[in-house]
């Protein structure tokens, strides 16, 4: 089934807002959930014929409110036989609006949405999963082809995230001050994944998981709309914008790989690196700093570079180094040796690596390696240069890396 | 992150298993399956027939040469591989650890290679 673009965006848009809806009008959270799925995907096989009527998001509230009622109906029937009413009208409670929670028919609840399908209390492949489908719009099957699993499996994920939200009785709502702020931060996360999972793939054969990095920068927009003043989510959105423009430009007609020094730069993306250069700067002179600003700030050095030898690479270490200041991780680090070896030359990089080699999140990993081999190139040392490249291309699961990591080895020869 | 789960066997050392042990091996192998698809980590997997009905083909200077029997000799043979997809190789091993063949010959984890990667 071929959607109608303009139909599927504004589905998408809708999504989050009917089921919003929907959640304060009757609770549970797992059955109104289906019931937006039925009016998405009527109103998707639908419209194209009959056109997108007048009030579209009144439609689908109409339709997933029938589904819901309908749904209630038979359960309630099932539920008298079984005789257990008292049993689950109290669960049921549990997830009901308070009194008085009803909010005005224009009320946006994209956020309180994202909060609750990337709840700590599940797995970030749950939290994904849902987060694609309750606040994106996408169907069960869409998520599926995009993370390249059966449709059956994604539907367990979703299926269970569902239960888990029902039986901790997760309520509906904005989470309170004190726990916010981390929250968010989980949300961040989530869609950070969703991107670099699509980031990723955008190098492969599959053109459809691609497509989850324009839904994250989607989601990550409609967050910056709703939280404009936090300068994490303008990071991110920046981070996202700044990355996805180098897109065309990473990976060589035949699928290769091509490092940010040997892309060609007329092929980056100028209107998206403005956004994310604007963003960037708004939220870091006016927001508390964060590790996403400092991110899309890096990004942004090499994005502003007309050429890689004109990189501002002095300005790379010292934001490195506030990053691992206030949000140390062993990638950092190994960016950070990179920047350094382009400053202090590769020797003092080389240095800055070893203190990884004691490090169990990283040691084993391919990307040590593959940095090592590079400033170990840098160096002069072909020879263990040579043996870097060829340990990180065993060490790699991904098919273009490990193509890159054998060519570099290949020329050291 | 994917992973392929390879199952290894002696076919004389199963044959040798007593029935309640060859019954505790297929409920095992029930049960993991029944949690990993509940979990959502199940992506698929098979059992593969016996080694003696392997076709091994080899193509040499465009000559197909196509002779009966398995590639490699070895008295233990690959007789089935599931693929899952969970959260890191802690988890993937402990599936491992738990799955009957291991307690009698071994198992195999590896992950899958992925079509995408990010320009380093």
């Amino acid at each position: 089934m071929r959607r109608d673009a303009h139909i599927e965006d504004l589905l998408r848009r809708l999504a989050p807002q009917v089921l919003g809806v929907l959640v304060r009008r009757h609770g549970q959270f797992d059955a109104c959930e289906d019931a937006v799925q039925e009016a998405l995907v009527a109103a998707a096989v639908g419209w194209p014929e009959e056109g997108v009527p007048e009030n579209p998001r009144g439609w689908l509230i109409t339709v997933a409110d029938r589904r819901m009622a309908d749904q209630l109906r038979s359960e309630h029937a099932r539920r008298r036989r079984e005789d257990r009413v008292a049993a689950t009208a109290s669960a049921d409670a549990a997830l009901a609006p308070a009194p008085g929670d009803e909010q005005s028919a224009e009320h946006d609840d994209t956020l309180t949405l994202l909060f609750l399908c990337c709840h700590p209390a599940l797995s970030p492949a749950s939290q994904i999963a849902l987060t694609l489908r309750a606040v994106g719009g996408l169907t069960t099957g869409e998520i599926a082809s995009a993370f390249l699993v059966p449709e059956a499996t994604m539907a367990q994920r979703i299926s269970r995230a569902k239960q888990r939200i029902r039986a901790t009785g997760i309520p509906f709502g904005m989470p309170a001050e004190p726990d916010r702020a981390e929250r968010l931060r989980v949300v961040l996360h989530v869609l950070y994944l969703i991107f670099n999972e699509g980031y990723s793939a955008s190098s492969g054969p599959d053109l459809q998981r691609g497509e989850l990095t324009r839904e994250a920068i989607r989601l990550t927009r409609e967050v910056h709309r709703l939280l404009p003043d936090d300068g994490e989510v303008a990071g991110l959105l920046a981070l996202m914008l700044l990355t996805d423009a180098r897109r065309s430009a990473r990976t060589g007609p035949d699928g290769a790989l091509i490092p940010i020094a040997e892309q060609d730069r007329g092929r980056w993306d100028r209107g998206s690196i403005e956004d994310g250069i604007a963003l960037v700067t708004d939220a870091l002179s006016r927001t508390p700093l964060g590790p996403y600003q400092l991110q899309a700030a890096i990004a942004a050095v090499h994005a502003e570079a007309a050429r890689a030898e004109d990189t501002d690479w002095p300005q790379i270490v010292a934001l490195y180094g506030v990053l691992e200041r206030i949000s140390p991780n062993p990638v950092v680090t190994l960016n950070h040796a990179v920047a350094v070896a382009m400053v202090r030359g590769p020797r003092a990089g080389l240095g800055l690596l070893e203190t990884l080699d004691g490090d169990d999140r990283i040691s084993r990993h391919h990307r040590l390696e593959a940095v090592r081999a590079h400033l170990l190139e840098m160096a002069g040392d072909r020879e263990a240069a040579l043996a870097s490249y060829r340990t990180a291309a065993r060490r790699s699961t991904s098919l273009p890396e490990r193509r890159y990591l054998e060519t570099r080895a290949a020329r050291l020869r | 992150m994917k992973y392929m789960l390879l199952i290894y066997q002696n076919p004389a050392g199963f044959e040798a298993l007593s029935e309640e042990e060859r019954n505790a091996v297929f409920n095992d192998v029930d049960t993991i399956m029944k949690e990993l698809s509940e979990s959502g980590e199940w992506i698929g997997g098979d059992g593969l027939a016996d080694p003696s009905q392997t076709k091994t083909v080899k193509v040499r200077d465009g000559v197909p040469a196509v002779t009966d029997g398995p590639y490699l000799e070895a008295k233990e043979h690959l007789v089935g591989f599931c693929l899952f997809e969970c959260e890191n190789v802690e988890r993937a091993t402990e599936i491992a650890t738990r799955w009957p063949d291991a307690r009698h010959w071994a198992v195999e984890v590896r992950p899958l290679m992925e079509a995408g990667g990010i320009e380093m």
